[in-house]
C-alpha cells in the first residue's frame, strides 16, 4: 500500500503532554504544527481513509446505478444509436402484461421467502427455547445455516432433481401410496411458482428460526415466570411476550428475505429460467432477457431502476417499523 | 386438570422440542443426501430420486474436475477471491476506523452515502457495468469483476467495521494519542491486533458471497474458460441432456470450498448473517 507512507503524518494533539517514544510506533514527531493547521490535516488524512471504499464504490456501484437511471430514459438495442424517449419505458412497465406479471411474482415470492420461513422460525423458536437444556444447538445451528452458505445454484440444481418426474419428492408420494399426485413441479403452469418459493423457504428458514433463537435467549427467563404465575399458557407467553420482545430479530429477518425475495434471480434463472411460459417471470430474470437478449437496454433499465426504489423503500420502512417503541 | 393430562402434556412438551429440530435438520439435509447419492451413480445413470448406488463411483469426480473443467472454474474463483477478499477487507477496515474513530468532514453524510449501497441489487447495475467495463476492455478480465464485487460488498464491510470501532474503548485510542502515536500507527499496531474476531467475520462473509456471486460472472465474463465455479455450474446446467451423476459431482465440488469454510469458522459467518448481512 503506497498511501502508507503519506499516512503516517503527525495527529499532535494539541497539548500533548509526551512527546517522548514509548514504543507505539517511531512516527512521533519533535516539532508541532500549530493546532489549526494540524486540525485541517488531520481532517485531510481522515479523508484518505476513506478514498480507499469511496472510489471503488462510487466507480462500480453509485455510477453504474445513475447511468442505469441514465439509460432508462432511452430506447436502446444495445448496439445501435439510442433515442431519448423520456418516461415510456416506465410507462410499459405498468401496462405491459408480462412486466406487471414479473411484479406479482416477486410479491407472491415475499411470501415464501419472508411471511412463511418468519412464522414457521418463530413459532419452532418457540417450541425449542421452552426446552431446559441446550445440548447440541452447535450442530443445530452448524445444519440449519448451511443453506446460507451454499451458492444458489448449487441450491437450484439440488431441489431441480428433488422436484423432477423421477426426483425425491414424486418418489416419497408414491411411496405414501399417493402416486396419483405426482406431477412435473417445475414444469407445472400451477406449481412452479409455489415450487420455486418454497426453495426460497428452504433457504431462509433455518436463519429465521436461528435468528429468533437467539433472540428469545436474550429474554429474561423471569418475565416468563411472572407470566406464568398470572396464569398465562404456551400461548398466551408466545403471543405477549415473545413476539412482542423479538422485534429486532424480525427487523433482520424481514430486510433479509424481503430484499432475497424482490432481487432473486439465481434460484429461478437454474430452476424455471421464469417459464413454464411466462410463470415464474420475475424482475430479475426479465431485466437480464430484456438487456442481454431481447435488445431493450431502455426497458430493462427502467425496471432496474423501479426495483432498486422498491427495495430501498422496503428497507426504510422495516427498519423505521423495528425504531418505534413496542 | 388430572393427572394423566399433566403426564401426557409433559411428554409432549418434551418431545415437541427435539421432534421440531429433528424435522428442519431432515428438511436441510435430505436433498445433500440425495446429491450425495447422485454423485456416486455409475456415470450416465438416470435420475433416481433418492436410491443407493450400486457401488462408489468416485470416477465421477475426476470427469467433473478434468473433463468437464471444474478445476479451471475452481481456480478462476479461487484468483477473483483472492483478489477482492483482501482488498475489500482493508478498505472497508480504513473506511469503518475513520468514520468510528476520526474528524471526518462530512461524516454523517458520507456514511449515509456508502450505506444507501446496502439497498442497490446487483439488478440495478449489471447493465451499465457490462457496456461500460466493455466499453474500457475490462469484461473477461479479473479486475473488472474483482471491482464489481469489491463495490458491491462495500457498504456492509463498512458498517460492520464502523460499528466494531465504535465499540472499542476510547481511552485506547487516547492513551496513543499522548504517545505520539499517528492515527495509522494506533489502528494498525493497536486497534487491529484485537479486532481479530470481526475482522475474519468480514473476510469470511466476503468470500462465501464472492464464491457465490453468480449475475456479475455470468455477465462480465462471457468467455466460458474464464468463468467462475458457480456460473460455469450455471452455464452447464443449461446444456441439454446432462449427465446426472456428472453434474451432481461438479455440484459437491462447487460448493465444498465454501462449506469447508464455513464449518472452520462457522461462528464467525453465523453471528455476522445474524447481524443483518445481506447476501451481496
Amino acid at each position: 500500500m503506497t498511501t502508507a507512507d503519506r499516512l503516517t503524518g503527525p495527529a499532535p494533539a494539541p497539548g500533548a503532554q509526551s512527546r517522548v517514544e514509548r514504543g507505539a510506533g517511531g512516527t512521533a514527531r519533535k516539532h508541532p504544527r500549530p493546532a489549526r493547521s494540524g486540525r485541517r490535516r488531520r481532517r485531510a488524512v481522515a479523508l484518505l481513509y476513506l478514498l480507499p471504499a469511496l472510489l471503488p464504490y462510487t466507480l462500480f456501484a453509485v455510477l453504474p446505478l445513475l447511468h442505469t437511471a441514465y439509460l432508462s430514459l432511452f430506447d436502446w438495442d444495445g448496439v445501435t444509436l439510442p433515442s431519448f424517449v423520456g418516461l415510456d419505458n416506465y410507462g410499459r412497465i405498468v401496462t405491459d402484461p408480462q412486466l406487471r406479471a414479473a411484479a406479482w411474482h416477486a410479491g407472491a415470492l415475499i411470501l415464501f421467502f419472508s411471511v412463511l420461513p418468519i412464522c414457521l422460525g418463530l413459532v419452532s423458536a418457540a417450541i425449542v427455547s421452552r426446552r431446559a437444556g441446550r445440548r447440541g444447538t452447535t450442530l443445530v445451528r452448524t445444519v440449519l445455516f448451511l443453506p446460507q452458505v451454499i451458492p444458489l445454484v448449487a441450491v437450484g440444481i439440488l431441489w431441480r432433481w428433488v422436484y423432477a418426474e423421477d426426483g425425491t419428492l414424486n418418489q416419497a408420494l408414491r411411496a405414501i401410496g399417493l402416486g396419483g399426485l405426482t406431477d412435473a413441479w417445475l414444469g407445472s403452469f400451477t406449481w412452479a411458482l409455489p415450487a420455486v418459493g418454497l426453495i426460497g423457504s428452504w433457504v431462509v428458514s433455518g436463519l429465521c428460526m436461528v435468528l429468533f433463537l437467539s433472540g428469545t435467549q436474550r429474554i429474561d427467563p423471569e418475565i416468563y415466570e411472572a407470566a406464568r404465575m398470572d396464569g398465562a399458557g404456551p400461548v398466551r407467553e408466545f403471543t405477549a411476550i415473545t413476539v412482542p420482545l423479538l422485534r429486532p430479530e424480525f427487523a433482520v429477518a424481514l430486510s433479509i428475505t424481503v430484499i432475497a425475495a424482490l432481487s432473486s434471480f439465481d434460484l429461478i434463472y437454474i430452476t424455471t429460467g421464469g417459464g413454464p411460459g411466462n410463470s415464474t417471470v420475475v424482475p430479475g430474470i426479465l431485466i437480464y432477457r430484456l438487456a442481454f437478449g431481447g435488445g431493450a437496454v431502455g426497458v430493462a433499465s427502467a425496471l432496474a431502476i423501479v426495483l432498486t426504489v422498491v427495495i430501498s423503500i422496503a428497507v426504510l420502512v422495516i427498519n423505521r417499523l423495528s425504531r418505534e417503541a413496542p | 386438570m388430572t393427572s394423566p393430562t399433566l403426564t401426557t402434556r409433559a411428554v409432549t412438551g418434551r418431545l415437541a422440542a427435539p421432534v421440531v429440530l429433528a424435522l428442519f435438520m431432515a428438511a436441510v439435509l435430505i436433498p445433500f443426501a440425495s446429491l450425495l447419492l447422485a454423485a456416486l451413480q455409475p456415470a450416465g445413470a438416470p435420475l433416481t430420486g433418492f436410491a443407493l448406488p450400486d457401488g462408489l463411483h468416485f470416477e465421477n469426480f475426476s470427469r467433473a474436475w478434468s473433463a468437464a473443467g471444474f478445476g479451471t472454474l475452481l481456480r478462476s474463483s479461487v484468483v477473483i477471491a483472492l483478489c477482492v477478499v483482501p482488498a475489500a477487507v482493508v478498505c472497508a477496515t480504513l473506511a469503518g476506523y475513520a468514520l468510528a474513530t476520526l474528524d471526518v468532514p462530512g461524516r454523517g453524510r458520507l456514511y449515509a452515502y456508502l450505506l444507501l449501497g446496502l439497498s442497490i441489487p446487483a439488478e440495478g447495475t449489471i447493465i451499465p457495468l457490462y457496456y461500460d467495463l466493455r466499453a474500457i476492455g475490462l469484461t473477461n478480465t479479473v479486475p473488472g469483476l474483482a471491482l464489481a464485487e469489491i463495490a458491491a460488498f462495500m457498504p456492509f464491510g463498512v458498517f460492520w467495521m464502523r460499528a466494531h470501532f465504535s465499540t472499542m474503548p476510547r481511552s485506547l485510542m487516547e492513551a496513543a494519542r499522548l504517545d505520539g502515536a499517528s492515527s495509522w500507527v494506533t489502528l494498525w499496531r493497536i486497534l487491529l491486533p484485537n479486532s481479530r474476531p470481526a475482522v475474519t467475520t468480514l473476510g469470511v462473509l466476503y468470500f462465501v458471497w464472492s464464491w457465490n456471486q453468480f449475475l456479475l460472472p455470468l455477465i462480465l465474463i462471457q468467455d466460458p474458460a474464464r468463468r467462475t465455479a458457480p456460473a460455469g455450474l450455471g452455464f452447464f446446467t443449461g446444456q441439454f441432456g446432462v449427465d446426472v451423476p456428472l453434474l451432481a459431482a461438479a455440484t459437491l465440488i462447487v460448493i465444498a470450498p465454501v462449506v469447508l469454510v464455513y464449518l472452520f469458522f462457522q461462528r464467525h459467518f453465523i453471528s455476522g448473517v445474524l447481524s443483518g448481512a445481506l447476501k451481496g
